[in-house]
């Protein structure tokens, strides 16, 4: 059972042709990762899937057209974004940031679940958004993306330009949530994709070049063919 | 020390009718970028049902009878605000300049309505008696209708914080100025939000109406003109999108368009528009306002 199907999504981006005819299935309650060199759409598949570019083609949720529709109604239907850069709201407080996310009012449990997976959230709830570190800020991305019941979290390069010790916990958090959710991540960090992928898509300008499971992510020669880097090492 | 006080209240008072029109005007820019020219028309609306409503009540209104025709006034003018971004605004966001081009139309053919309906004179405002009497503070005989400029000023200032800062339409606001897109991807419709914005920056100016047609002695569908034009500088000189540094920005004007009045005879206009030059220098984000990424 496939949670999320895309099909023969072509974007374009002014007068750029980003996304050539992307094609990939996301099975339902397993981690898939989308990986690729920077530029190859990566991204951009995942904007285009919380409906904040528009595309041709086929985006289903559960069976459900999704593609034309508005992005509020894509994350009600429960899409969750964390997106590359953040994108928490600076000017408000981490409780303020975490309140707006929340759509339940019977919100206890999961407010007690991301205070658990982040502690320093609950005794910063205070503080402005916009004064936390860098891995501060995507524990409040991550945190407001699981405050409610989602069908699909879309995470985007969560460990990117985080220092080793906050990549660690963001990594830990990752794998924590991974159990509980369906998930399409987006990471450059092969060591974090390891410990959480059950299937891997490659993506290569523009297009799907590959989709299967892990195991060629432990051939380094594969992962140099596919992804440019050493593998084991990114 | 007597002419002191008086010009500065005064120049508060000034300040305040600023405030209530430049307040809808920061918001409506700082959360949905749109230029709203038809800004002024929200406020013409606002004076011309004001009075229809005052009038209904005689020459003369009681202050309750006033405040409830103030209220009425504005109420319209946002409904029409509300109207405008419903049938207009909602099919032209990111689209700047047809935003300037229809709202600019929108302003034409509400005064060129108004005129041909009532005619372009001024006709008097029925206000309480109250109000052509005058307050001793230290000395200075201050009109009384300044002090509901004022007190309306701060109590629209108090709302809208309160309304920021303590409910979930003000989170949606504050969150939707920073960032709009991410506030549709936490699943919220941030068009309700713009509405919202909307009612609320055509109620302010409404009610700015009324005083201002107090203020100029009479209503009329010319009487927003000017107002407009120093709303604009309020808003650049406070901030796009800062509420309170409107506020700061329209006291400030007001004041020293009424002490260079006073001491420099007329110049009051030229010296808010080196304040503006100034300010685009020094400051260009304005005075509270924040640099736009």
């Amino acid at each position: 059972m496939n949670a999320l199907t895309v099909k023969d999504l072509n974007v374009k981006i002014g007068e750029s042709h980003i996304l050539h005819g992307v094609t990939f299935d996301v099975p339902a309650h397993k981690v898939t990762a989308l990986l690729g060199r920077n530029g190859v759409g990566k991204s951009t598949t995942l904007k285009s899937i919380m409906g904040l570019y528009q595309g041709t083609g086929s985006i289903e949720l559960n069976g459900q057209q999704i593609l034309g529709t508005p992005t509020y109604k894509i994350a009600q239907a429960g899409v969750a974004y964390v997106p590359e850069d953040r994108e928490i709201f600076s000017t408000l407080s981490v409780r303020e940031n975490l309140t707006l996310a929340s759509r339940n009012k019977n919100n206890g449990d999961a407010y007690k679940n991301i205070f658990e997976l982040f502690p320093e959230l609950d005794t910063r709830a205070a503080q402005l958004a916009g004064s936390l570190s860098g891995g501060q800020q995507q524990m409040v991305a991550i945190a407001r993306a699981l405050l409610n019941e989602n069908e699909i979290l879309l995470v985007d390069e969560p460990t990117k330009g985080l220092a080793p010790k906050l990549v660690t916990e963001v990594a830990n958090a990752l794998v924590k949530v991974a159990h509980e959710t369906t998930m399409l991540l987006v990471e450059q960090n092969l060591a974090l994709v390891k410990r959480v992928a059950e299937n891997v898509i490659v993506m290569d300008q523009g297009k799907v070049i590959f989709q299967g499971g892990p195991e060629n992510l432990s051939d380094p020669a594969w992962v140099h063919e596919m992804l440019g880097v050493s593998g084991g090492h990114k | 020390m007597e002419a002191f006080i008086l010009i500065g209240i005064t120049g508060i008072g000034l300040g305040a009718l600023y405030f209530l029109i430049a307040s809808g005007l920061s918001l409506i820019y700082g959360l949905m970028g749109v230029l709203n020219f038809a800004h002024g028309s929200f406020l013409t609306v606002g004076a011309f049902v004001g009075f229809w409503v005052a009038s209904k009540m005689g020459f003369e209104t009681t202050i309750p009878e006033f405040l409830l025709a103030m209220i009425i006034g504005g109420l319209a003018a946002g409904l029409f605000a509300l109207l405008i971004e419903q049938l207009l605004i909602t099919r032209l966001y990111e689209r700047h300049i047809d935003q300037a081009l229809v709202t600019v139309g929108v302003s034409l053919v509400v005064g060129a309505v108004l005129g041909g309906w009532f005619g372009n004179d001024l006709r008097m405002f029925p206000t309480p008696m109250w109000f052509l009497t005058a307050i001793d503070i230290g000395g200075a005989q201050i009109p009384a209708d300044r002090v509901i400029y004022i007190s309306t000023a701060i109590l629209l200032l108090i709302g809208n914080w309160a309304l920021l800062k303590f409910t979930r339409i003000g989170l949606i606001i504050r969150a939707g100025v920073e960032n709009r897109h991410m506030v549709d991807a936490l699943g919220i419709n941030v068009r309700k939000a713009f509405s919202t914005v909307f009612f609320l920056g055509g109620f302010a100016a409404g009610v700015g109406g009324v005083l201002v047609s107090v203020y100029s002695n009479g209503v009329s569908p010319l009487i927003a003109g000017s107002y407009l034009i120093y709303g604009f500088i309020v808003v650049v000189i406070g901030g796009m999108g800062s509420v309170p540094g409107s506020f700061l920005a329209a006291m400030l004007i007001g004041i020293i368009k009424q002490f260079a009045n006073y001491y420099a005879t007329g110049l009051g206009d030229f010296v808010v528009v080196i304040l503006l030059a100034v300010v685009l220098l020094i400051r260009p984000q304005g005075l509270l306002g924040k640099v736009r990424a």
